[in-house]
């Protein structure tokens, strides 16, 4: 199947694989397909793969990255690009340790089909040292691209130990969205969250509200990201957020429970709580069709 | 007789002072000590990775508190979000204050903010306030 031909009726079969959500306000089905260009294409986005973690909540660390990787590779059409929202690996002090963990990663994830597959850190990958042993693997933490129409922002919102993107970086981004007209389509990538989902459990960005209020004069602008280890979707203002999965272990509904402890492996349902997610970008009407695929097929 | 009424004063000021010195230790965890010099309750602790020296503090609501925190490791964060209260960074060896009010009663966590290593999520605490 050529993506490039990617129509409605393809997504609704893909989506009957997972469970679907529809992420754009912007009016009906006819419109929207109306708009539909041959631009439209496909984005997949994995998170938290704490390559290296043991420990009970996943008693198989060591294959579920793996496997997702050949869901991933089962989709059809393939993805134009997948993206990796951080925390590719477990954290450690031994920086021997962490450049270990972080060449097997490099390795596994050399198995995935589509042709273009990027990276941002999380707290585990780069908060100890500052982003120097994932930058000799992944480059810069901090970088732009273009995809068919829309204008791609990664932001670094870990390699400060205090989960700040910095004045440096603000005044970076500042200067990307400076000469942009105010209807580009903007999809910003993070780690953690911009705006204060919960900072109890520290599930926030300590000067996110200023990267927001950046973006708030573009009327098509949409964060996606990670760190929580589950889907969540948010607002602020017309500015959607939506975060992934983890392919590790799920953490807990924020503040549901006292603690942000993972939750536990369900042996009758191994896998429960993990996934990765596919995007259906239609660029030409700023909408994000978002579908949810677990790690292993359910039987 | 003035030489009883001096020798009871003496004797109730010796009492107040001397519970007001056993206090903190009655109370047990998250003791508090309240500054002489004001209305201030000084709460003193250390955080190491993974864990505060007190991980429950037991104060009253409306009460100005001042945590005064020492590292005894690597760089640390202290937050109580509820509050918006939060330390810049906590240093090993250096005291650092934070300076808020409860104004609500109820249980609240206190967490470090800043990540120092795999069980940073682990590094936490609960903050009991009063009515």
């Amino acid at each position: 199947m050529n993506h490039s031909n990617f129509n409605r009726r393809q997504f609704l079969k893909l989506a009957g694989v997972g469970g679907a959500v529809f992420a754009s306000g912007l009016p009906g089905w006819a419109e929207a397909q109306a708009m539909a260009k041959a631009d439209d294409f496909l984005w997949v986005q994995l998170s938290d793969t704490h390559w290296g973690f043991q420990g009970a909540p996943n008693p198989d660390a060591g294959g579920t990255l793996q496997k997702a990787i050949a869901a991933v590779n089962e989709l059809s059409p393939q993805p134009d690009f997948v993206i990796f929202t951080g925390d590719l690996t477990h954290t450690t002090d031994d920086p021997q340790e962490r450049r270990r963990r972080l060449t097997q990663f490099k390795e596994i994830v050399s198995a995935i089909k589509a042709k273009d597959v990027k990276f941002i850190p999380g707290e585990h990958d780069a908060s100890l040292d500052r982003g120097k042993a994932y930058s000799e693997y992944f480059g810069q933490t901090h970088y732009t691209f273009d995809h068919k129409g829309v204008h791609f922002i990664v932001l670094d919102n870990v390699s400060d130990p205090a989960a700040a993107l910095g004045e440096e970086q603000l005044a970076w981004f500042k200067s990307q969205l400076d000469p942009l007209e105010r209807d580009t389509r903007i999809v910003v990538f993070t780690h953690r969250p911009l705006f204060d989902l919960m900072p109890q459990w520290d599930w926030a960005t300590r000067d996110g509200a200023k990267a927001v209020e950046m973006l708030m004069p573009f009327k098509n602008a949409t964060v996606f990201y990670g760190h929580i280890h589950q889907e969540h979707h948010h607002a602020t203002g017309h500015i959607q957020h939506h975060a992934a999965k983890s392919l590790i272990f799920p953490l807990p509904a924020p503040g549901s429970q006292p603690k942000r402890a993972p939750l536990a492996w369900n042996p009758a349902q191994p896998y429960s709580g993990l996934g990765f997610r596919q995007v259906a970008a239609e660029p030409a009407a700023y909408r994000f069709d978002l579908t949810e695929y677990p790690v292993v097929k359910k039987t | 007789m003035r030489t009883d009424a001096i020798a009871a004063w003496t004797r109730r000021r010796w009492l107040k002072a001397a519970l007001a010195a056993a206090a903190p230790a009655a109370l047990g965890p998250g003791a508090y000590h309240v500054a002489a010099a004001s209305r201030e309750v000084v709460i003193k602790m250390t955080v190491k990775r993974f864990e505060f020296s007190k991980k429950v503090i037991v104060v009253k609501k409306g009460v100005p508190l001042v945590i005064e925190i020492t590292s005894l490791d690597v760089p640390h964060g202290f937050a109580v979000p509820d509050f918006h209260a939060r330390a810049e960074i906590v240093m090993p060896g250096k005291v650092t204050q934070v300076r808020f009010t409860p104004d609500k009663a109820g249980e609240f966590p206190f967490l470090c903010d800043i990540f120092c290593g795999d069980k940073h999520e682990e590094l936490e605490g609960r903050l009991i306030v009063g009515a």
